[in-house]
């Protein structure tokens, strides 16, 4: 597997990492569709009581039912992933275990106690509660699975972004400090917007695909002519708002994670003034030559772009990849250290920490200790570049950064058309434009245009989770725990024989799932 | 007493008038238990838990992080 996208070689962490991909790649499949659907068939339920019209109804509860087969299907998947925190990454689990403690735990209770107890009134109550008591249900399903994420999204920003804690040196974890600076980091808020706002673009494409084959094999003509209007409204609004969110993350990662940003753009040397790369020549399969080549070959960029979306300003400074490993000064004379003075600070930190656990036990004096914790204080933001052998183990793989986040904001322009094209057609407005075309009359191929844009639209949602988790590499936490040091001492074959169970698995539960929803659209809604 | 009655009935009568929601619920117990009943306990022991004596976790993860 060598030099494969991801540069995967067959050490414990590669495998490790490799499977906690497969497992969240996999996990985030069922989460996206479900938050979508829940607006969908929300909206769709709202109809029905502002008008009684009993279509609204039957199409809330067909919508309901396909939420109801992903929701099931989606069960406890992101389960897995604790128990590999728990297996392959104990010490990085260790590391953050009264952190992730809080956020987990609200969302174990908030996710069983909403879900179970609004998901039952949605599908058993709709002849035992009133209207407003159902309709009130519904719209909690969806706002239950959404906190859920909340709590995990605080999770992952952490790891991103490590605020509110405090390293404590006797039980080696980071201990909460403020759980509303975790709670409520910007880093959490940004990345809930744009991670949910992003998933309603999955819930509207699915929508919209399932209509349109509807249109196309001439059935269930009002439903699918009125989803699709739906669908527009929810996919054109989402996509502007995840483009929109997405800037305010670029800002984030641009002032948190100025290498991530740096390999997203292939930005081997950065300065004032700089453009947003369109495209370039970066090989998938090898990481370029940074260090050499002056800048990325044959590169088409939008002038000032970069500066613009880093830091607001046309002109603003962006470092590139040899500016953070060799130190630059902006011109505000903010000063970053290189990333070789990094290491040796961090050298110092764990060094510092090794002596003063060894002076606790050999009972020293409170003054020997004092100087350890001083000297660990002092340098503890850079605890994590102790343990690098070389400044250029904090570069992140360029090639899979650069490609997957051109694929998620291609994608989400292409969304953007095709949802103001939809609503255009669906509404026939302008009708200068659009009068002409009747959704429910067009030629196929518009309808399998639609329908093609549903494995798209997961392969954008899944492109925005490679830039944010490959982009941080080797961080399991940014600055303070790299990944050959957050995993267990374990032999890699475990891992190995763990990774292709559950391709298996995973692939199986997917031809199950996918077999099911068919089956439900070729069904078509029940009427009551 | 009233609404609790309420609340069984609605559980009992959503249950036994289920029909996709069977299979469902067949595959969310099928999956729990392959999760639960064989990932967890033949695949996914906790590392710590097994390799550090109780109450010295913190010794143990020291010493594996501070030795790379």
């Amino acid at each position: 597997m060598n030099d494969l996208l991801l540069n995967i070689d067959e050490s414990f962490v590669d495998w490790a990492r490799a499977q906690f991909a497969l497992t969240a790649i996999y996990h985030w499949l069922f989460v996206p569709l479900t938050l979508g659907l829940a607006v969908i068939m929300g909206i769709c339920e709202t109809r029905w009581y502002q008008t009684r019209d009993t279509f609204w109804r039957d199409t809330a509860m067909f919508w309901q039912r396909l939420f109801g087969i992903n929701f099931a299907m989606g069960v406890a998947t992101g389960i897995i992933l604790e128990f590999e925190f728990g297996t392959n990454w104990s010490n990085y689990s260790w590391f953050v275990g009264d952190i992730f403690g809080a956020p987990l735990a609200i969302e174990g209770i908030v996710a069983f106690f909403m879900e179970s107890t609004f998901v039952a009134v949605m599908y058993f109550g709709w002849k035992k509660v009133s209207p407003g008591f159902h309709l009130a249900s519904t719209w909690l399903t969806g706002l239950g699975a959404t906190i859920s994420a909340w709590w995990i999204l605080v999770a992952n920003a952490w790891m991103q972004c490590p605020v509110g804690c405090e390293f404590n040196p006797d039980t080696m974890r980071n201990e909460m400090t403020s759980f509303l600076d975790v709670a409520l980091s910007p880093f959490a808020v940004g990345k809930f917007c744009h991670t949910v706002i992003s998933s309603w673009i999955i819930g509207a494409v699915f929508v919209a695909a399932v209509s349109c084959w509807y249109l196309w094999k001439k059935r269930e003509e009002r439903l699918a002519k009125e989803s699709i209007k739906i669908a527009a409204w929810v996919g054109l609004f989402a996509s502007l708002g995840a483009g929109a969110t997405g800037h305010v993350a670029g800002q984030q990662v641009a002032q948190s994670q100025p290498m991530k940003l740096a390999a997203m753009e292939a930005l081997y040397n950065g300065g004032t003034d700089q453009g947003l790369t369109a495209v370039a020549l970066i090989s998938p399969f090898s990481q370029p030559d940074y260090i050499n080549e002056p800048s990325a070959p044959l590169k088409i960029e939008m002038p000032y772009f970069l500066s613009m979306m880093a830091t607001n300003d046309f002109h603003g400074f962006v470092p590139g990849i040899n500016d953070i490993l060799n130190g630059y000064t902006t011109p505000e004379g903010k000063t970053e250290p290189s990333v070789d003075e990094k290491i040796s600070r961090g050298r110092q930190a764990i060094n510092a920490l090794s002596a003063y656990r060894k002076a606790k036990k050999e009972g020293a004096d409170e003054a020997t200790l004092n100087d350890q914790l001083t000297i660990l204080n002092k340098n503890m933001q850079y605890f994590g570049y102790g343990f690098m052998k070389d400044k250029h183990q904090a570069v992140p793989f360029i090639p899979v950064n650069f490609w997957a986040f051109r694929i998620m904001v291609g994608l989400g322009c292409i969304f953007i058309l095709f949802f103001a094209v939809l609503l255009a057609v669906s509404y026939q407005y302008p009708k200068q434009l659009f009068a002409k075309y009747d959704i429910a009359a067009l030629p196929a191929w518009h309808y399998i245009i639609a329908i093609i844009l549903v494995p798209l639209a997961y392969i954008a949602s899944e492109s925005g989770w490679i830039v944010a988790e490959l982009g941080r590499q080797p961080w399991t936490i940014q600055d303070m725990l790299p990944t050959w040091v957050g995993v267990s001492n374990i032999d890699s074959t475990s891992v190995a024989v763990t990774f292709f169970l559950f391709l298996f698995l995973f692939t199986l539960m997917l031809a199950v799932e996918i077999n099911i929803l068919l089956k439900q659209i070729k069904k078509g809604p029940e009427r009551h | 007493m009233n609404l609790l009655r309420k609340i069984y009935y609605l559980y009992y009568d959503g249950f036994r008038h289920m029909k996709l929601g069977r299979t469902l619920w067949a595959i969310i117990l099928i999956k729990l238990f392959i999760i639960f009943a064989i990932l967890k306990v033949f695949f996914f022991p906790n590392y710590i838990k097994e390799h550090a004596e109780k109450g010295q976790e913190a010794d143990f993860v020291a010493e594996q992080v501070l030795s790379n």
